[in-house]
């Protein structure tokens, strides 16, 4: 079982991490926005989360800590 | 639960200014790392360039100065030969170390310093708004070069390791790239030796990172980053130029 927290207000909605998820489970809010108006990225299956950490590796600015 | 990813120490909590999806943050964590897990924190110097990096002194947790246009090699020079027990680096883009400071890159490198040189080469000018630099490609449209650069007004681009890697003294220049998480975990072994050679006195390490620049060149972030291995890695080929035992 992973766990990914994101520190939204950090996010800058580029989607790189979205990307680079092998298991294609993140993805760029489509309702929400953060204090600087980016579409935060969420993870919309927690369940399927491997704890790989590529979408953390591929953050320009450190919003994701991954546990495992 | 153990923690398999969080921002390293050596990061200050300091918001990043880049655009969104911009390597430089990426290349900034992996130097971050490269102190964290060397143990360097306490007695390393950087040097922040002029360019979009320009404020990387408000973003590494160590002490830093701010040089004057491409002159980054030049002060750290200063420093490392004034301090040698310190762990001393710089962090130039293209239109610093390439352009206006290629004079100081090519002196200190010939002399064989012993400092750490992280080269963040996006192709382009970023800070001052997209114009063409000393390593955009041949017909890649900037705003200097709205046709194409042309090789015959604006000739060829300069390629930093193999010019570097003609000299005898630099011991350590390796090209590479953060297009994706193979890379950038190869980045990563790159930056971390080249701080280790200098700890270990080997002398002049230069590591050239491929990188993007959506913004001015107009594209989303994850096309910029298959623009760089597609266009940029066939013209600047990645792997290492030199690296002395």
């Amino acid at each position: 079982m992973a766990k990914v927290t994101f520190n939204e207000e950090l996010c800058k909605g580029c989607g790189l991490c979205v990307a680079a998820c092998p298991k294609q489970i993140l993805a760029l809010s489509k309702v929400r926005l953060n204090q600087k108006g980016h579409s935060p990225v969420e993870m919309t299956n927690q369940e399927a989360c491997i704890g790989c950490a590529f979408c953390a590796t591929m953050c320009p600015d450190c919003v994701i800590r991954v546990e495992r | 639960m153990a923690v398999v990813f969080e921002k390293p120490h050596a990061l200050t909590d300091a918001v990043l200014h880049y655009c969104p999806g911009c390597p430089h943050g990426i290349v900034h964590r992996l130097v971050a790392e490269a102190i964290d897990e060397l143990g360097i924190e306490g007695k390393t110097i950087g040097i922040a360039p002029v360019g979009c990096s320009v404020m990387a002194y408000d973003y590494f947790r160590c002490d830093m100065v701010e040089a004057a246009h491409g002159r980054a090699p030049a002060v750290a020079t200063g420093i490392k030969r004034c301090m040698p027990d310190n762990v001393v680096f710089t962090y130039q883009g293209d239109g610093d170390l390439a352009s206006i400071g290629l004079c100081e890159t090519v002196s200190t490198a010939c002399r064989g310093e012993n400092i750490t040189i992280i080269f963040i080469n996006n192709a382009i000018y970023g800070m001052t708004g997209g114009q063409m630099a000393p390593t955009s490609l041949l017909g890649q449209v900037t705003q200097t070069s709205p046709y194409g650069r042309d090789p015959k007004t604006q000739g060829y681009p300069i390629k930093i390791c193999e010019l570097l890697s003609t000299l005898d003294a630099p011991a350590y220049l390796e090209r590479v790239t953060v297009t994706d998480v193979k890379n950038v975990k190869n980045a990563k072994r790159a930056i971390k030796k080249a701080f280790q050679n200098q700890i270990e006195g080997k002398g002049f390490s230069l590591v050239e990172v491929l990188s993007a620049c959506p913004t001015n060149w107009g594209m989303t972030p994850t096309d910029a980053l298959q623009w760089v291995t597609d266009k940029m890695v066939p013209v600047y080929p990645l792997g290492c130029f030199r690296d002395k035992e």
